[in-house]
């Protein structure tokens, strides 16, 4: 079975965000594989070693991104694949979808698992738009995966109940908490993980009309959200306290 | 082998996280039970963790000393009970068959040792043989092509759990420290048995016991180099593990830091945070500095041990040097935490009673002291 993922780099979760004109500064900050792409990957290795195969990780970003696809392999992925992104000028996930699939197109594939979203940008819209540009079906936040010839069999979340869906190869699903316990890579496989192939693609290596990459969608600005301030505790008597209070919500904070 | 440092990185990094995310969640139970949790040991075994010292050829991890070390320093920063259960297989639980076996007695064990799935233990102190050690009186007589054991070991660390273990016993009475030799005995041999777990200050969840050899036969495959070698033998793998035991007292010491900060900042009396004080801040700044120092001559001799230097007097300073400057550490994070230092429910109360045996095993303070002397007479003879 030929399994592919699809991965991001992103903060560690751990991270204190700053911003440095107007944008989030990367100095001295730690990067981890985008926790939800991190079941993506412990499912595929548990898929390969369950039905043979290969597992091929693949990502688009900086040349700091290799570490990414080297934690993946070191936890079991057999090879990976980066395509630089320098020459993305505002790249959206509408451009990351369309990279992702050039690349793709030149691969065997049975299924294409990712994390359901990236926890730094929040979309959640590359797994669905590259499957939609694969022309394959696909599956998000899934927490279950089960693979019997060409039968998928999945569950997810649905408000506070389970959906089991049935489908077929070959498709894309993206990954859920909860759908496995990503193992810790293992020191032998980190020294193992540099022996294993690693392409780097440039854009220009893809059939791809640059100007059809830049994004649909621009950053107007970047900022934290508020300082959270000091709680007021209200005081007196408990009819003067529900006046007080109806008086705060409407003159200071403005909701009712 | 040339690594990188993002690999070196990458390896310490996993290690904290396991430490963080795994070991110390059940430190409180390790404490509590005096047992680390199957689950634990097994997660360490599937990590690489056992395979530390031994060569990738057979299946290990194949660091040198400096990269050795570094894990170590992140494994010390959580329960030394659990540190020391893998530092003694590491350390002088392996190090002996690397460093000393023929290739068939590596083939034989380090494969097996490397992923854990039998445990080593060094056996040479004795009731009559501590800081004395070529005083042994376990004996091992030769009868055609096996040596037959008798006598006792006593605080044998991994004792109780060990497979693989690598004793020390005189094969020549008449020749004192050049009639010893070493053995690796198998646990499974009859005539070997192990008294109970001791019941010790600290370390729970690390067990010793002692050992007792009646008749216990040893095929002469298993003999540990040649016979009468085994007392340098031993001194070999023991000065190997000091800079080991060293990098464990490192990571505590960092832990400790980090949690009496914690702690001076939080803690409010007379208006303010204890850290305010002066006097505070200057046990604080003590325990900054020997860090500092003990990190820089720990790294030091770890980079002269991998350029091939002989280190002998610099390993007993940094064995000497860490695990006094780990009690004084511990020391003051008690004083700084005050009565809530001295309470089980906190971790500087476990890392004060464990900080004590460093300054004990793998060679007391004095004997430190003494090799370093030694050494100085030796250089300032001419
Ligand atoms: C928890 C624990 C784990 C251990 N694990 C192991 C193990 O895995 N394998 C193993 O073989 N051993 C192990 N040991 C034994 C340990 O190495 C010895 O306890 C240690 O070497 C000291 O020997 P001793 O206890 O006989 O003390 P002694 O030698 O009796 O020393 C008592 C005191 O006298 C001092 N002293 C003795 N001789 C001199 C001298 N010449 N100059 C100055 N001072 C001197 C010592 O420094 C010490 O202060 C362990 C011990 C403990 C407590």
């Amino acid at each position: 079975m030929n399994i592919l993922v699809c991965l991001k780099q992103t903060f560690d979760t751990e991270e204190r965000i700053t911003i440095e004109d107007g944008q989030i500064s990367d100095d001295g900050v730690e990067f981890v594989i985008n926790p939800y792409d991190e079941y993506a990957v412990e499912e595929a290795i548990r898929l390969r070693d369950e039905h043979g195969g290969e597992v091929t990780v693949i990502t688009v970003g900086p040349d700091r991104a290799e570490q990414a696809l080297r934690t993946a392999m070191a936890m079991g992925a057999d090879k990976g694949i980066i395509v630089d992104d320098e020459d993305l000028e505002d790249a959206d996930e509408y451009s990351i979808a369309k990279v992702l699939a050039a690349v793709i197109d030149d691969l065997e594939y049975d299924i294409i698992l990712g994390g359901y979203m990236a926890v730094d940008d929040g979309s959640a819209q590359v797994g669905p738009r590259l499957a939609e540009l694969l022309e394959i079906p696909h599956i998000s936040t899934i927490t279950k995966l089960t693979v019997d010839g060409d039968k998928v069999e999945v569950e997810k979340d649905v408000e506070g109940d389970t959906e089991t869906i049935e489908s077929k190869l070959p498709i894309l699903v993206t990954a859920q908490q909860g759908l496995n316990e990503p193992r810790y890579p293992s020191l032998p496989g980190i020294m193992k993980a540099k022996k294993k192939p690693l392409e780097q693609l440039d854009i220009d290596d893809l059939d791809l009309d640059e100007d059809e990459l830049e994004g649909k969608t621009k950053v107007l600005e970047t900022f934290l959200p508020p300082e959270k301030e000091a709680g007021k505790i209200l005081e007196g008597e408990l009819e003067d306290q529900v006046k007080e209070l109806v008086g705060l919500l409407r003159n200071e904070a403005k909701v009712i | 082998m040339v690594r990188t440092d993002t690999e070196i990185k990458q390896l310490t990094t996993v290690v904290r996280d396991f430490v963080r995310e795994v070991v110390e969640p059940v430190a409180q139970t390790i404490e509590q039970e005096d047992l680390v949790p199957e689950k634990v040991t097994e997660q360490a075994k599937e990590l690489g963790l056992f395979g530390l010292s031994i060569p990738t050829e057979y299946d290990g991890l194949g660091l040198n000393m400096t990269e050795k070390c570094m894990l170590l320093e992140e494994l010390g920063k959580t329960h030394n009970g659990f540190t020391s259960l893998i530092g003694a297989h590491t350390g002088i639980g392996t190090v002996g068959i690397v460093e000393l076996g023929n290739e068939e007695q590596k083939r034989r064990f380090l494969p097996e040792m490397a992923r854990g799935e039998r445990l080593g233990a060094f056996a040479l102190s004795e009731p009559e043989a501590g800081s004395n050690a070529a005083n042994l009186r376990t004996r091992a007589e030769r009868k055609g092509d096996r040596y037959i054991l008798n006598g006792m070991k006593h605080f044998i660390t991994n004792g109780p759990e060990a497979d693989v273990i690598t004793v020390m016993a005189v094969t020549d009475p008449t020749k004192g420290a050049k009639g010893i030799t070493s053995f690796l005995v198998e646990a499974d041999t009859p005539g070997l048995s192990r008294g109970p777990a001791d019941e010790k200050m600290g370390l729970r969840g690390s067990h010793t016991c002692q050992l007792f050899f009646e008749d216990v036969e040893v095929p002469v495959e298993n003999r540990l180099g040649e016979e009468g070698q085994g007392y340098v033998n031993a001194l070999k793998i023991l000065a190997n593990g000091r800079a080991s035991l060293a990098a464990r007292c490192l990571g505590s010491c960092e832990k400790l830091l980090e949690l009496s900060m914690d702690y001076a900042m939080q803690r409010k009396q007379f208006g303010q945070p204890i850290f305010e004080n002066q006097a505070v801040q200057h046990m604080l700044a003590d325990t900054a500095l020997e860090i500092e120092t003990l990190r820089s001559l720990l790294y030091r001799v770890t980079s002269l041990v991998d350029q091939g230097e002989k280190v002998i007097k610099e390993s007993a300073a940094v064995k000497l040097y860490a695990s006094e400057v780990y009690n004084r550490v511990a020391d003051r994070a008690v004083q700084i935490f005050g009565g809530m230092g001295y309470m089980k429910e906190f971790p500087v109360e476990r890392f004060y009673r464990d900080a004590r045996i460093t300054r004990i095993y793998e060679g007391t303070s004095e004997i430190q002291r003494n090799i370093i002397a030694a050494q100085l007479k030796r250089e300032y003879t001419r």
